[in-house]
């Protein structure tokens, strides 16, 4: 067993600093990795380029670091339930590239997997498609996207062992799955940390060989952003 | 009389069919879900990585790891999968998922469709739309037919940023539902109490009107 613990969240962020690029998981406030985000905002790191389905809300999730302005520029799909975002964004302090989503996790999956590029016919003939490649596939249009490049990839799960081998819950497992092994550096952290040889292997989701870094969260809050439920 | 937003989900509710895997956009479309034949198997997908989605909880039951695409909580129903989102978006442009409807702002009569941004207006992002009608075999967009000014929304030629070109096969609107067809807008129904004349005046991309247009049945 290759034990990929760290001892809490400053020893997972080590190495982190100004100007990188980071991966966080999440879909809106599903999944997102609470603990660490709340470290970059201590660590006060700057000019960071994220790459998340989302971009939080004003007090909680990535809405956190772009209080602070420490995000210079957001690769999305969609963003928004964020007040100070659309203030930074119209302003011209903030840099968003808004990609669609699919796009989004298959560039993810393509740095995962060690695919440079691949083809999709999500935005052709759209101002998404504008400069870059495109090819008749069939006889229908796709452009060419890349794999992502990152410094960081910042995941959360439900469960995981010393190994960092990963379970999620439920529908949280979105980006976080895409995101382990496709940054340099791959940190996750989980709501339980078990030890080796207590999960079925059968049930892992993640294999540790893409994380290189796992800790327990202090606490989850787990925030609900938009709690609807049946009439009586 | 028009269609209002609970007309328009029960008339696309009557397009899905038993083995169907549907993916319903935000509004409109969410409420189709309420209007499908309890006998047929269908289910839904939601994009954030859920099949077999069910209907909200009921108080005290939500769970913050539960969610659907429209960020609500929700419920699963037996036989529910849960998956990543690149695999998701596997399904979807795969072409695994066997209709897709969702809203738009404008369509052509060409089959594009503009649903994601204005300009000069905070742009909130395509979310999976752009992946959706780029490879869904069977959409059907739910919308108004004018918009709040009262100009029609089914134009010759979309006048926002596309979403995508040439994908849209079926609208269902406040006064009509029709098909899109090689030369434009074929009216297939009228809503009930609506006239044909309603219909023509209030679509300005090319309107094709064959013989007696039936009124729609809505239940």
């Amino acid at each position: 067993m290759i034990d990929k613990r760290v001892r809490n969240v400053s020893n997972a962020l080590e190495g982190i600093s100004d100007s990188m690029t980071l991966m966080l998981g999440g879909f809106g406030l599903c999944g997102i990795p609470e603990n660490c985000i709340s470290e970059l905002v201590n660590m006060k790191v700057k000019n960071i380029t994220c790459i998340s389905n989302n971009a939080g809300i004003d007090d909680f999730g990535l809405g956190l670091l772009l209080k602070d302005k420490q995000i210079k520029k957001m690769i999305s799909s969609y963003v928004g339930e964020n007040n100070e975002f659309e203030r930074q964004m119209l302003e011209g302090e903030l840099e968003v590239d808004l990609i669609p989503q699919g796009t989004l996790a298959e560039r993810c999956r393509a740095a995962q997997a060690g695919i440079p590029a691949f083809y999709t016919p999500a935005g052709f003939g759209t101002e998404v498609g504008e400069g870059k490649e495109f090819r008749d596939f069939n006889g229908k249009m796709h452009l060419m996207e890349t794999a992502f490049k990152a410094d960081f990839s910042i995941i959360k799960a439900w469960k995981g062992d010393s190994a960092g081998n990963l379970i999620f819950k439920a529908t949280a497992r979105n980006f976080n799955a895409c995101m382990a092994g496709s940054a340099k550096i791959t940190v996750a952290e989980v709501e339980e940390l078990v030890p080796v040889g207590s999960l079925n292997p059968d049930h892992i989701h993640i294999p540790g060989i893409f994380i290189q870094r796992i800790f327990q969260g202090n606490k989850y809050e787990k925030r609900i952003e938009k709690r609807t439920v049946q009439a009586k | 009389m028009s269609l209002d937003k609970i007309g328009i989900a029960k008339r696309i509710a009557q397009e899905v069919k038993s083995g169907h895997y549907v993916n319903l956009g935000i509004g409109i479309p969410t409420l189709v879900a309420n209007y499908i034949n309890k006998k047929l198997e269908v289910e839904f997908q939601s994009e954030n990585g859920l099949l077999g989605m069910g209907p909200f909880p009921v108080s005290g039951q939500e769970d913050a790891d539960l969610i659907n695409a429209g960020k609500q909580t929700i419920t699963t129903l037996p036989g529910a999968s849960f998956f990543d989102s690149s695999t998701s978006f596997s399904m979807i442009r795969g072409q695994h998922v066997d209709l897709t409807i969702l809203g738009a702002m404008e369509v052509s009569e060409n089959g594009d469709i503009a649903n994601w941004k204005i300009p000069g207006k905070m742009v909130k992002g395509m979310g999976g739309a752009m992946d959706l009608v780029a490879s869904a075999q069977n959409i059907i967009v739910a919308m108004m037919h004018t918009n709040r000014q009262g100009e029609s929304k089914l134009l010759k030629k979309c006048s926002l940023p596309l979403t995508g070109i040439g994908c849209i096969k079926k609208i269902a609107t406040n006064l009509a539902f029709l098909e899109i067809v090689q030369d434009g807008f074929k009216l297939i129904e009228r809503a009930p109490g609506v006239s044909v004349k309603q219909i023509v005046d209030s679509t300005q991309g090319n309107l094709i009107v064959e013989g007696e247009i039936p009124e729609m049945k809505i239940f």
